[in-house]
């Protein structure tokens, strides 16, 4: 479980997102705070109109019933980190690949860009850089110094936020303890206004994402796949959005 | 001196048994020369082509030049077509390649006699589309100048590649054959590197002495040669196999829908097979032509080799039915909405166009005069080779533009780079044989007189019939 005792406490951890649909507005303000603390380039309207957009948190609309009865239906989905995922393996060079903490871990430095982890993905949440990355004025004032901006020709997708997660676990280790609940939170799970998401280990039971998972409203997209995502959504009543 | 004219022989059709005797009318240095003549001859057509060639290989550089400089994203890809023309015509190169060994090894093997004169067009033609193939996976990385990164050597990373990627079996599948594929090439050629280099003078001589290896014609030297071609003839098959194999695992070890499919191996070594003869006839009525090999390339060998690409045609038809019919069945959604497109849908022209470029020339080469009319022939297979690229098309491009969450669904349209390079490596293809054809014998000169020694007429009785003899 853990390999490096100087950087890691030692429980065994296995991060999962939760997320709320039916507390999700379809704000796309997880969308933004990802882009200021990721260094997540813009693409601008034509690029992004042409399928080319790089939200590491994509809000899937869907519209559901006729006019008038229509229902808009919103799903933040951002790399599942799944337990088995597909494109860990075919990566000719382990640009990505598995931690112990059941985090998909994608190694920039890594990449090559054959875009094949972007054709296994079954939720196509990876993003490429098809150009050199832009940050117009006055974007490039509030790049984050944690996270490397990623060059032309290679893969990236949400980590979630493993920079927080390595700052404030260093941070407990120095101080002899072990991040509380909720300690560790993502730019999206600290932004969002409606209170939909959480972040936080599995591996424990008492975690609030443990009881959240062992709900009746939980559930995993795509779960005949086999991928075993680390992102858990609820789903339950009727949400009028 | 006035040397006889032998690239335009009068057929002088003596007896019914003539086809068989393999050109029993001819010395051997009346075979040499009528090989070694057309070899000579540049004239304005060869260049025209060579510059027009020479032009388009220029301007697909150029356009992967601008490729590498600006980034991917000059090219029609989008999330989630990450993979489009240039993987479809990998496919189509390695495909094609498959040909020249079905032909020059397994008919080795089975001792098909009619093989002889075309060994070395099929050969040589295995070895350019590999070497077209191999392009791709280097033009389609995003970080072209890392392509090292996948080869493994012990480096100051401690970074081994990882071998669970089908893109490293690609690796190592696609070099083994262009090794194995150009030695089995080079082997066949030695014994007629000799015979250029004792009819040949000045540079020519100088080149094809050093390619001649200083073969002298001996029992030993002959015996060695037959030795090694049928080590790497039955050492060879198995790697044939394994290659579009492992270009079809690319695919096939996704979850991708109509991707994720066990019949994607064998469906796609028989594609292969079937584009392949089908563009080795093509490549051979052409050559003939321009070459004016009419006396080597005759009637019984298209007959033959229409006969192949009709049986691989058939062979394709049903592994493909084979295929579509479980998923079809299967009613998954996505690959119901993948099956919608392609019959009803978007994709259908390109479908209609794929299935039918691919069936009509099976029901034309039944006849027997479309097999044996070169301009027939060619048309056939030419269609052939227009529904196999739209085929992979579909497979590649067409698949990926839908998934699982429709929210990710995406259309592709091609840019200039793309095509351009796509045609850089046509052009290419083209300009390589072009070249070869006038630097190496294209007909196999001691096969066909190996041939020959087969065959002779014996009296029984009152009878002269041909009979065989077993050779090696």
């Amino acid at each position: 479980m853990v390999m490096d005792a100087n950087l890691s406490v030692e429980t065994s951890r296995r991060w999962v997102l939760v997320v709320d649909l039916d507390r999700c507005t379809g704000c796309q303000a997880c969308v933004v705070a990802c882009h200021a603390e990721n260094n997540v380039p813009v693409v601008g309207e034509k690029q992004a109109g042409y399928g080319r957009w790089m939200h590491w948190i994509i809000i899937q609309r869907y519209w559901e019933g006729e006019y008038p009865n229509v229902k808009a239906r919103f799903m933040p989905v951002m790399c599942q980190q799944c337990t088995e995922a597909p494109c860990e393996p075919v990566c000719p060079v382990f640009a990505t690949y598995h931690n112990e903490e059941g985090l998909n871990a994608q190694i920039y430095n890594r990449c090559i860009g054959t875009r094949f982890c972007g054709s296994a993905c079954p939720y196509k949440v990876r993003t490429y850089n098809w150009y050199a990355p832009e940050f117009p004025e006055p974007l490039t004032e509030q790049l984050n110094p944690d996270v490397t901006v990623r060059t032309r020709g290679i893969m990236e997708k949400c980590t979630f936020c493993i920079q927080r997660i390595r700052r404030i676990e260093i941070d407990a280790h120095a101080a002899g303890r072990i991040p509380a609940d909720g300690e560790i939170q993502p730019a999206c799970v600290q932004t969002c206004p409606s209170n939909g998401l959480f972040f936080g280990n599995l591996d424990d039971p008492d975690s609030q994402v443990s009881q959240l998972a062992r709900g009746r409203r939980s559930f995993r997209l795509l779960p005949e796949l086999g991928t075993e995502p680390g992102v858990i959504y609820l789903k339950g009543g009727e949400t009028n959005v | 001196m006035s040397e006889p004219d032998y690239t335009a022989p009068e057929m002088a059709q003596t007896s019914p048994y003539d086809e068989r005797l393999l050109l029993a009318q001819r010395t051997d240095s009346e075979i040499n020369q009528a090989v070694l003549q057309p070899m000579m001859q540049t004239g304005k057509g060869f260049w025209a082509l060579v510059t027009i060639l020479s032009l388009i290989v220029a301007w697909g550089m150029y356009a992967w030049g601008y490729l590498i400089y600006w980034g991917v994203g000059v090219t029609g890809k989008n999330r989630p077509v990450y993979w489009t023309l240039f993987i479809t015509t990998f496919v189509f190169w390695v495909g094609i390649s498959h040909a020249g060994t079905m032909i020059s090894a397994v008919l080795r093997l089975l001792k098909a006699d009619w093989r002889r004169p075309i060994t070395r067009g099929a050969e040589a033609m295995t070895a350019f589309a590999l070497l077209m193939a191999a392009l791709y996976p280097l033009i389609h990385l995003g970080r072209i100048w890392k392509f090292y990164w996948m080869i493994p050597y012990p480096n100051n990373r401690l970074m081994w590649p990882n071998f669970q990627s089908p893109l490293m079996w690609d690796l190592v599948a696609i070099f083994t054959y262009l090794i194995g594929s150009s030695l089995y090439l080079y082997l066949a050629l030695i014994p007629d590197m000799a015979m250029a280099r004792d009819h040949t003078g000045s540079w020519r001589y100088k080149l094809y002495r050093v390619l001649a290896l200083g073969w002298r014609g001996t029992e030993g030297e002959w015996h060695k040669l037959h030795r090694a071609l049928g080590i790497f003839s039955v050492a060879i098959i198995p790697i044939f196999l394994s290659v579009h194999s492992i270009v079809s695992w690319d695919f096939a070890v996704t979850i991708q829908p109509r991707w994720h499919s066990t019949i994607f191996a064998p469906y796609f070594v028989i594609g292969a097979v079937y584009s392949g003869l089908a563009a080795l006839a093509s490549i051979l009525v052409v050559v003939r032509r321009s070459m004016r090999l009419q006396e080597f390339l005759r009637a019984e060998h298209f007959d033959a080799l229409g006969k192949l690409v009709m049986i691989a045609g058939m062979a394709w038809v049903y592994f493909w039915f084979a295929g579509f019919i479980v998923e079809w069945y299967g009613n998954e959604p996505v690959v119901r909405e993948l099956i919608q497109e392609e019959v009803a849908g978007k994709l259908a022209p390109f479908f209609y166009l794929q299935m039918s470029a691919n069936l009509i020339p099976i029901v034309l080469l039944v006849f027997k005069r479309v097999r044996t009319t070169p301009a027939l022939l060619l048309a056939a297979t030419l269609l052939i080779n227009v529904g196999m690229y739209t085929e992979r098309a579909l497979i590649v491009i067409g698949s990926l533009q839908r998934n699982d969450i429709p929210f990710n669904w995406g259309t592709y349209r091609p840019t200039w780079v793309e095509v351009s390079i796509v045609a850089m490596t046509f052009a290419g293809f083209a300009l390589l044989y072009t070249l070869f054809s006038r630097i190496i014998p294209f007909v196999p000169v001691w096969e066909i007189k190996e041939g020959r020694l087969r065959y002779t007429m014996r009296r029984i009785g009152r009878l002269l019939v041909p009979t065989a003899a077993e050779l090696d």
